[in-house]
């Protein structure tokens, strides 16, 4: 399925400082649905290319960064049990703290 | 003869330097004390007048009622305060009635820097009742660039001495409060107790997660005496690092706190400030204005707050896009449903430990002192012309800004896939060094900006087999400070 994916708030540097990914992901084997679960271990493999301990910590976003699907909160959706769909917007930031 | 009276000349010229130095900044010093007096003069010079101008309309009344009631306003603004905001009062979705509601609010902005200038010269103009301003910094001239409230008059002077100045030059009406001192947990209840919204201006997480706690038990203790349970301290939160920019409103009528969003901080490592990764100046101008309209709609009670959503600012791409974010979290350690978190608890707590963020880092000491040398001694080994490779490891953008001659520049983030690199400098110097007949091995001297990842690469240097690797103490700061006060800094 066709997602577009992007980092913001820093994390972009983590994927050659390229903001926006249009990717294509495909079912996991034997699964109906894509899970958020999923969609994170496909792209710490697939997109993130230095330091991923900057982009996840265990198998969920490191704290400090917000999960939008679809410009929402994850934790509205259920975070990790998610479920994306074809032509899904994924965000994820690093919260800043700068002034 | 000529010539020795021309030296003389040059040297009393050079003496006299460091006097006029002292006289200017002696003058500037005046001149702001001037201006202060000359803005509260002009506040006290426009209510006398005001108070005036009401007696000759009263025309013999002896009661000493309000201007505004004279002139049958119930709304209570003054004449001169109807033409001063007249043009948001024209304004329908806004009118009398948000102006009077602002007028009768306080605000407090933490931080006078790149988010606080814009915020406050919105905030003084737009006329609050109180402006509350809070900084223990200075003003420095790296900081011109985005922290435009200040001027180069107040270069070496409180932020807060400089930013109420400004603030009061443009409306010399409002109350302005100045704290020249940093916010603590021993001063924060105290002080956000007697404003209605807080405007968080700060560049840090520890400072970022110390207000939303306060704001949250401030709210509580609200809610308690007034025995409403909606009423609550909300924080306008803005933040702004290189080209990027983040707002958004906690802590209002059932919405999220700080915490609710980010219950564990983020690892130090991704906790960037501006002076160190950078930050074009109107990023944080952006935000801040942007902090200064959310706060006089919470204050004049007009429109929807941003609350529950979050704006993201992308100034490079030229993208903005609102998120809808989590609403109060009821498993939250400070605003949730079983939160045990207390005015005493908030006072012992301590934010630095917490973010493992500390606000006053003393220098790094991860060397022993044989493995390390003052940039005085570097600059012996110089003069010697001691075989050497110069090492510098800050980014190359830094590089590109200054550096010192003859240094190879591999960033720390690189150092171990360009090993060869110095390796291959260290041959090349060894050999110039058999030519001249030297016996000496050249050693590794490693700088950096201000002395910390040249410890951290002198350390690792040392473990892959570079014996001689020494750090320079303080890098390129303590090069300028001790060694060449000519050579820039940043
Ligand atoms: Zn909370």
């Amino acid at each position: 399925m066709q997602l577009t994916l992007e980092f913001g708030g820093g994390l972009e540097l983590l994927c050659d400082s390229e903001k926006i990914h249009k990717v294509n992901v495909d079912l996991p084997n034997g699964e109906d649905d894509l899970t958020m679960k999923h969609l994170l271990s496909w792209v710490r493999t697939n997109v993130i290319k230095e330091r991923p301990e900057m982009f996840m910590k265990g198998d969920t976003v490191r704290p400090g960064v917000l999960v939008l699907v679809n410009d929402c909160d994850w934790e509205l959706s259920g975070q990790l049990d998610t479920t994306i769909e074809d032509k899904d917007v994924i965000v994820f930031i690093s919260t800043l703290h700068g002034g | 003869m000529q010539v020795l009276l021309l030296f003389a000349g040059m040297e009393s010229s050079g003496g006299d330097s460091s006097e006029i130095v002292r006289e200017l900044e002696d003058l500037k010093l005046q001149k702001a004390e001037i201006e202060h007096r000359i803005s509260a003069l002009e506040a006290k010079l426009q209510e006398t007048a005001a108070v005036e101008r009401c007696d000759a309309v009263s025309n013999g009344h002896s009661s000493p009622t309000s201007p505004a009631f004279e002139h049958g306003l119930d709304h209570g603004l003054s004449p001169d305060q109807i033409y001063r905001y007249s043009r948001q009062l024209l304004l329908p979705s806004f009118g009398v009635e948000g102006q009077s509601n602002l007028l009768k609010s306080s605000v407090l902005v933490i931080g006078a820097g790149g988010l606080g200038s814009p915020a406050l010269l919105y905030l003084a103009a737009c006329g609050l009742g109180r402006l509350g301003i809070i900084d223990h910094d200075v003003v420095e001239l790296n900081n011109m660039h985005r922290q435009i409230i200040h001027t180069e008059a107040f270069i070496g002077h409180p932020k807060v001495k400089s930013a109420a100045a400004a603030c009061r030059s443009v409306n010399s009406t409002i109350e302005i409060d100045e704290y020249v001192e940093a916010l603590r947990t021993s001063n924060a209840l105290e002080i956000l107790s007697q404003y209605d919204i807080i405007v968080d201006a700060t560049d840090n997480p520890p400072s970022r997660y110390m207000i939303s706690d306060c704001c949250v038990l401030l709210g509580k203790s609200l809610s308690e005496s007034i025995d409403e349970c909606f009423v609550k301290q909300p924080l306008v939160s803005g933040a702004a690092l290189g080209m990027d920019g983040q707002l958004t409103v906690y802590n209002h009528k059932g919405g999220p706190c700080y915490r609710c969003l980010f219950p564990t901080p983020p690892p130090t490592t991704a906790c960037q400030r501006c002076s160190d990764s950078g930050v074009l100046g109107v990023v944080p101008g952006v935000i801040g204005c942007l902090q200064a309209l959310e706060t006089i709609k919470l204050a004049s009670k007009v429109g929807e707050p941003l609350s529950e959503r979050m704006l993201l600012f992308d100034a490079l791409s030229a993208r903005i896009r609102i998120v809808k974010i989590r609403g109060k979290s009821a498993q939250c350690t400070v605003c949730g449903d079983n939160s045990s978190f207390s005015k005493q608890l908030f006072k012992d707590f301590d934010y630095e430990d917490f973010t493992q963020f500390p606000l006053s880092a003393g220098p790094l000491k991860l060397l022993p002192a044989e493995s390390r040398i003052s940039s005085k001694e570097f600059k012996e080994i110089l003069q010697k012309k001691e075989g050497h490779v110069l090492l510098d490891v800050r980014p190359s953008h830094h590089y590109k800004i200054v550096s010192l001659p003859d240094s190879l520049n591999i960033p720390f983030a690189n150092l171990e896939a360009r090993l060869n690199e110095l390796t291959s400098a260290l041959k090349e110097k060894e050999d110039g060094h058999v030519n001249t007949g030297s016996c000496t091995n050249p050693s590794v001297y490693v700088v950096c900006r201000r002395g910390n990842d040249s410890q951290r690469a002198v350390q690792y240097l040392r473990e892959s087999g570079f014996d001689s690797a020494k750090d320079i103490v303080g890098g390129l700061e303590a090069w300028a400070t001790d060694v060449n006060p000519n050579f820039p800094t940043y």
